[in-house]
This record gives C-alpha cells, sequence and structure tokens, in this order.
C-alpha cells in the first residue's frame, strides 16, 4: 500500500490504488486496526472514569444530605423529589449549555451536569431504602435506647443498603453512557474519539464498546460492594 | 575496477548533492528574512534548529474543527516546538468565528485560517470579490487582521474550497460539470451538508443566492458525514472540500462541479495571530511557521489528509511524519 | 469571580431571550436566524422525532413485557435488557446508525427507539407481574378469558409503573434528539451544535428551549398518567 512515488526532502505520497485495508474501506469492525491503534483509546478512557467518577461522588454526596433531610422532616420529600426530578428532566447537552456563562465550557461543566442528573434517582432510592425499614425495627432500636442518629447509622442506613444500591448501579451506568455527551461542553471522555471520527465504523465499536465495559464493571462491582456490606442477606438464602 | 567503482560514488553523490541543492533552493522560502545568524531557528529550506532563547515564550495553537485543520495546526504546534518555544495545543476548536473569538479573548495564540474564509466572513468581502491571487488575498487580510491589533503570516501554497461534490455515476447521468448545470436539475436534486452551511455565503446561501437554485432537500449532517452520505446513495450532492483525500484516493467514484460563479472562493491558509505575540515571539515564530508550510502544496495536503481520513493515522502522527519527510525536524 | 459576573450572566441570559422571541442576523452574516418562528419550528421537529421514537418504542416493547408479565416468564431477559438498555451510550449510538444504516427521519427513529425500548419493556413486565395475584385469580374464577384478564384487571392496575417506563424512555429520546441534526433531523440542537451561526446567546436560547421542552414534555405524561391511573390507585400511591 505505500510505495513511494516521490523521494529526496518530499512527503511520500502513498499509493491508495490497490486493495483497500480494512480501515481503509471502513469495514464494520477491524479487529487487527483496533489492537494496534488501543493506545489511543486509553486517555479518554481515564478522562471517563475521571467524569463519571466525579459525577457520582458529588452527586451521592448531594442526594445522601437531602435524603436524610427529607427523612427527617417528611415534608421536605415532595420538594426535594420535584427538584432533583427537574434536573432529571432538563437534557444533560442542554444542562451544558446552561452553565455556558457560568463555568463556560470544560470538564467542570460537564461534572456538573452529569451530578445533576443523578440526583432523582439517588435521592429517591436513599429515601425509600430509609423508608422500607420495618417499624418494627425502629421499635426495637429505640427499645435498645439507641439515639436517632444510632438509630440511623447502625439500623436504618444497613437495612436501607440494597435498594441504596440498587440507586447507585442504575444512577452510574446511566451516567456511563451519558458521559459520552461530555465532548460537546469540551469536557473530554470516550465522546471524544467518536465524535472526531464520527464515520469511522471501527472507532465507534471500540470506543462505544469500551463505554459498555466500564458500565459492566462499574454495575458488577457495585453490585459485589452491596454483597459485602449485607451478609445477613446472605445467610438467609 | 574499484577505482571505477569510487568514481561513480563520487559522481552519484556529485549528482545528490547537486539535485539537494537544487530542490533547496526551489523550496527555499522567497521572503526577505536574514539568514545564517547564530540566533535564528529556521534556516531556509532546512532543519529547524532549536533556538533556547525561545524558551521563555508559550504559544498556544488553535486550529479549527476539521481534519486538515487539525492536521495543520499540529504541524505548526511540532515545528514551533523544535524551534524552542514552549507549545500548548487546542486544536478542534470550532468554525471559524469561534476560533477568532478564541484568539481574540487569548485562548490561542494563534491558528491557521483561510484567506477566503476570513475575508468573508470576518471582513464581509462578498465571495465574488474575493481575490484570485494568493498574495494579493494574503496581503488584504493580513490588512484587516491588522485593524485589530492581530497579523497574519505568508500564505500556504495549497488553497481550498468549498464545493458541490457529487458520484462521478450522477454527473455523468445529468450530465453535471459545472454548479449552473443543476439550474433546472436542483429540485429533484438532496443536498447534504453541515449544519451551519444553511446560513454561510460560501454554502448553502451562496447556492441559493447567486446561483438561484432550490434544491429538493437538504439536509444537514455532520461535516465527517459528506463521504458517506454520498456513498449510501442518500445524498445527490455533498458539500465537500477541493483537499479532500477521498478526491484523489478514489478519482473515479466523486467529482466535483466547477465554481463557475465564484461563490466558493478558494484561499490559501494564513497563520494568524495577535501582534503582541509576534513582537515577544522573536523572528523565530514567523519564520519557523512560514518555513514548515512551505512544503503543503495541494498534492501534499490531500496526502496528509488521506493519512488521517483513509489510513486512520492521528493528525498528530501524521503531522510529525510531515515535518521529517520534508526534512524539517529529525 | 469578579464582580460583573452576575451582571454579565443576566446579560447573556437577557440575550439569549432576546433571540427568541426576536430575529437576529446571523454570526455569519446576511442570514435572519432566531425568532418565534424557528424556535417553534425546530421544537415541532424534536418533538415528531420523539413522537416517532416513542411510537416506535411501544409497539414493540409494550405487548412483549405485558405478554411475557402476564405469563410471569422471561424475568431476567426483560430486566437485563433494561440494565443494557441504559449503557448504551447515545453519541455511538447515533454515530453507529449514522455510519451503517443512513441518516435522516427513518435510521434516526430506529435509533432511538433502542434507547426507548428498554426502559419500556422492562417497567412494563415488572409492572404486570406485580399485579395482585389475588385479583388474577378472581378475575380468572369469574370466567374472564386470558386477553380480558390482560385488559381489564392487569393493564389498568399496571399504568402507573408502565407509564414511569414510558417517561424514562420519553426523556432519553428527547434528551437524545438534542444532536439529531448530526444525522440529518434538524431540531432544537441546533442551536447548540452551530455555535458559529448563532453564537452564545443563541446557544443558551437553544438550551433554555431544549430544557423547556422536556420539562413540558414530562409535565403532560405526568399529567396522562395521573389520568390513566385508576382513582383506586391514586388513593393508593399518596
Amino acid at each position: 500500500m505505500t510505495e513511494p512515488l516521490s523521494v529526496l526532502a518530499q512527503v511520500e505520497i502513498r499509493d491508495r490504488g490497490g486493495d483497500a485495508s480494512c480501515e481503509q474501506a471502513n469495514d464494520l469492525f477491524c479487529p487487527g486496526w483496533a489492537i494496534e491503534n488501543f493506545d489511543r483509546y486509553v486517555d479518554p478512557t481515564l478522562e471517563h472514569l475521571v467524569l463519571v467518577g466525579a459525577s457520582m461522588a458529588a452527586g451521592f454526596t448531594i442526594a445522601f444530605a437531602l435524603a436524610l433531610l427529607a427523612h427527617r422532616f417528611n415534608w421536605l420529600s415532595t420538594p426535594f423529589l420535584a427538584a432533583t426530578g427537574v434536573l432529571y428532566t432538563v437534557p444533560s447537552i442542554a444542562f451544558f449549555f446552561l452553565l455556558l456563562p457560568i463555568t463556560g465550557l470544560g470538564r467542570t461543566t460537564a461534572i456538573i451536569a452529569l451530578t445533576a442528573f443523578t440526583l432523582q434517582i439517588l435521592f429517591r432510592n436513599i429515601v425509600t431504602g430509609l423508608n422500607g425499614v420495618p417499624g418494627e425495627v425502629k421499635d426495637a432500636g429505640r427499645g435498645m435506647g439507641l439515639s436517632d442518629r444510632q438509630l440511623l447509622w447502625r439500623a436504618e442506613l444497613p437495612l436501607a443498603v440494597p435498594e441504596i444500591f440498587a440507586g447507585l448501579r442504575i444512577a452510574t451506568v446511566s451516567t456511563v453512557a451519558l458521559a459520552t455527551l461530555a465532548v460537546f461542553a469540551n469536557g473530554g471522555g470516550l465522546g471524544v474519539p467518536i465524535y472526531e471520527q464520527i464515520e469511522f465504523k471501527t472507532n465507534i465499536i471500540v470506543a462505544g464498546g469500551l463505554c459498555m465495559l466500564m458500565a459492566i464493571l462499574f454495575d458488577v462491582a457495585l453490585l459485589l460492594v452491596q454483597r459485602a456490606l449485607t451478609p445477613w442477606l446472605r445467610v438467609a438464602r | 575496477m574499484s577505482t571505477d567503482r569510487s568514481r561513480w560514488r563520487a559522481l552519484l553523490v556529485l549528482l545528490a548533492a547537486l539535485v539537494l541543492s537544487v530542490g533547496v533552493i526551489a523550496c527555499g522560502d522567497d521572503d526577505d528574512d536574514e539568514t545564517g545568524a547564530a540566533d535564528t531557528a529556521a534556516e531556509a529550506g532546512g532543519q529547524i534548529q532549536s533556538n533556547p532563547e525561545n524558551g521563555d515564550v508559550t504559544i498556544t495553537v488553535g486550529s479549527k474543527n476539521f481534519t486538515e485543520q487539525i492536521v495543520l495546526g499540529e504541524i505548526y504546534a511540532q515545528a514551533l516546538e523544535a524551534a524552542g518555544y514552549r507549545v500548548n495545543k487546542k486544536l478542534n476548536l470550532g468554525s471559524e468565528l469561534i476560533a477568532l473569538k478564541a484568539l481574540n479573548q487569548g485562548e490561542i495564540t494563534g491558528y491557521p485560517e483561510y484567506v477566503s474564509t476570513a475575508l468573508t466572513s470576518f471582513f464581509d468581502v462578498p465571495p465574488e470579490q474575493v481575490p484570485g491571487d494568493p498574495q494579493r488575498g494574503a496581503d488584504q487580510a493580513k490588512a484587516d487582521f491588522e485593524k485589530q491589533g492581530l497579523t497574519s503570516f505568508a500564505p500556504t501554497p495549497f488553497a481550498s474550497a468549498n464545493a458541490v461534490g457529487t458520484l462521478k455515476s450522477t454527473a455523468d447521468e445529468l450530465g453535471l460539470t459545472k454548479v449552473s448545470d443543476l439550474e433546472g436539475e436542483s429540485q429533484n436534486l438532496t443536498l447534504f451538508g453541515s449544519p451551519e452551511c444553511r446560513q454561510r455565503v460560501d454554502c448553502l446561501v451562496g447556492l441559493e443566492g447567486p446561483y438561484g437554485l432550490e434544491f429538493k432537500k437538504f439536509t444537514p449532517v455532520d461535516i465527517e458525514l459528506r463521504y458517506t452520505v454520498l456513498d449510501k446513495g442518500q445524498a445527490d450532492l455533498s458539500i465537500l472540500f477541493t483537499t479532500d483525500a477521498q478526491l484523489a484516493a478514489e478519482a473515479d467514484k466523486y467529482v466535483i462541479l466547477e465554481d463557475d460563479k465564484g461563490v466558493f472562493p478558494a484561499g490559501n491558509v494564513v497563520f494568524v495571530t495577535d501582534q503582541a505575540t509576534v513582537n515577544e515571539a522573536g523572528p523565530d515564530y514567523q519564520e519557523t511557521i512560514e518555513l514548515v508550510q512551505e512544503g503543503l502544496t495541494e498534492e501534499v495536503m490531500q496526502e496528509l489528509d488521506a493519512r488521517v481520513d483513509i489510513d486512520r493515522q492521528t493528525p498528530a502522527e501524521t503531522a510529525t511524519q510531515y515535518l521529517q519527510e520534508e526534512g524539517y525536524i529529525e | 469571580m469578579t464582580p460583573e459576573l452576575p451582571l454579565s450572566v443576566l446579560g447573556l441570559f437577557g440575550e439569549a431571550f432576546e433571540f427568541i422571541f426576536n430575529e437576529q442576523e446571523a454570526q455569519t452574516g446576511t442570514v435572519m436566524v432566531g425568532g418565534p418562528e424557528q424556535v417553534l419550528e425546530l421544537a415541532w421537529e424534536q418533538l415528531k422525532i420523539t413522537a416517532y421514537a416513542l411510537a416506535l418504542s411501544l409497539v414493540v416493547a409494550l405487548p412483549v413485557g405485558v405478554w411475557l408479565g402476564h405469563l410471569g416468564k422471561g424475568e431476567m431477559a426483560a430486566v437485563s435488557i433494561g440494565n443494557a438498555g441504559r449503557a448504551v451510550p447515545e453519541l455511538a449510538l447515533i454515530a453507529f446508525m449514522a455510519a451503517v444504516i443512513g441518516v435522516g427521519v427513518v435510521p434516526l427513529t430506529i435509533a432511538l427507539a433502542v434507547l426507548g425500548i428498554p426502559p419500556i419493556l422492562t417497567n412494563s413486565f415488572v409492572a404486570v407481574r406485580q399485579v395482585d395475584r389475588g385479583a388474577v385469580d378472581a378475575a380468572r374464577g369469574m370466567g374472564m378469558s386470558e386477553g380480558d384478564v390482560i385488559r381489564r384487571v392487569e393493564l389498568p392496575l399496571a399504568v402507573p409503573l408502565i407509564m414511569g417506563g414510558v417517561r424514562t424512555a420519553t426523556i432519553n429520546i428527547v434528551a437524545t434528539a438534542t444532536i439529531a441534526p448530526l444525522a440529518g433531523v434538524l431540531t432544537l440542537g441546533d442551536f447548540i451544535l452551530s455555535r458559529n451561526v448563532y453564537g452564545d446567546e443563541g446557544v443558551l436560547a437553544g438550551a433554555i428551549c431544549i430544557a423547556l421542552l422536556a420539562l413540558a414534555l414530562e409535565l403532560a405524561l405526568a399529567g396522562l398518567q395521573r389520568l390513566m391511573t385508576s382513582p383506586g390507585l391514586r388513593l393508593q400511591r399518596a
């Protein structure tokens, strides 16, 4: 394929007249190319991890705080649900550019928008988890002399773990997928290689595949953590 | 025998040196800048030397958002780095107004711009009045830039333009060689272009205005899909660039319609930068840029575009190859 | 954060609203852009493609989910598809569709339906599955056919959850329809993607309009859900 037609301190004009290689012909998937050029996807994958990690951490912290408040003051449930609902409904790309005047474009903007997206799922699941704790458990706890705070951390939250983690898993998987759009906010991530060569099929499959793989791995990891945190459920099986 | 061989060898060396020096003189820059001084980095037609004095200057090279631009940005960035500058890259910014804004706001120190785009988009010159002569165009752009505290350097050898393209089969079938031939036909044809083509004078607006064409439908697609839609038979016509790799690689497949009314002016590339940086960065800044772009003929630019768009190399890799193959860097 | 920041923020928002309500010259010159006509036109296009994709998703996912839920079979599949669907990266999906199938309304509808099918499938399965067995048995005891059982007992009780799935599907579809201009269909995303033409105020205007559109849809669907939920259930949900 690369036959130099001109020499001597000049750019070699390659001969592309012969058979096109897999990537030149843009066949559906070129495993050879994918393996050879895998290092192109390393940085975007790391950026993607940062986007997801940061927004999940921030989202969980905020949602947790809101949920605890709503658990304490029941009337806060509805307004918080409505507020997080709005943040969930507004499409992330629109959110990126609503933030344009305030944070401009970049990773920060992307993280803020992704965090906003996760809040409703997390908030709702944490609240449901806490509300789902049977009354007898709370009574028993109070009977044992536990303060409200101890009750929360020692009895209610552990029992709410399955529900909380269900929310975490849903939110994380969704965020991994959504973070591909961060490229429009100049926020990096796996969306960048996709967008830069949007017609190169192998590229889309590799970047998209890495994305889905990341989602699956996060999902499994969270499931394992959940199992580790709830040993009593395993015994019951 | 051995003396014969050594004589042949000597002759060959002489010949090579002759050809090399002819090549150097032919490709050497014809600008009026100082050479031979110990503190300049660029040597006409030769390798870039790193100049330690440049180490205090940071240059941020930008580019617009398509392959050719990103490759150019990489070439300039790597060249400036070889010359000893500290270089940051902010490539793939967006279209021209966004790049200009980034330049004016100091986000970047310079980026490559097409003279035609600069004149029509920044300085409101009607497309038909863009000078055909590259030097005149570059001078006009430079004069206009200087009114804004910016400046631009010498033009590249190659020029690029938007163009209406189609499959050769379609062109043959409908007898299309120039854009005006579309008169009477265009109502039955679909045109595909970037979303912003709808509002650009050097795109759909120019086709509907001066050419007076009406299309069956205009469909927006990402700029990278301009050949895909032709290949898939979805588009009758597509907006292409004259330096596209695919035009050379598959010359029998695609055809560009001649722009007989001059709505799509061709533009050579000039590196646009702000005057403050030019003063601060010393002579190597302009010299290096103008040196490395000497090799960018249309054929070469197309080849570089091909390496990215067809061979699937990265723009950075391609730029390095260009600089090495032309002998600008090791 | 300079003291001028609040003012300039307000300024840009002000310009954005100006853009929505008054046509103005494009940044690229000559052509007029913005104004209520263009905004409504693009909003309507976005609604249309959302509706098409939602319709396709419903046609494919609803019968399958309901039937499987009724039979009580295929739980693993239904839930897995729901999980997998959430993991599909939106940009890769659109890019893949454009590169492999093509661009335009039909391919885009299919691609968007891929996003809409999983939540509807999972939710309709779970919704029907969790209907009180007692009610179903009673209905069968009364001599209702299987079809009747589904239509008159299971579905009405399943409505809230199914509608939840529809709402999720709609949010996903509407959000992804924002980047449709890359693949042949002009939606409000055009304002955002062509920042060169519309300027920052146009971009912000687009973002505002998209947000409002999504919220309006969500409210409409929430209202619809309320209407369709039988009164008995409505009391229960409070």
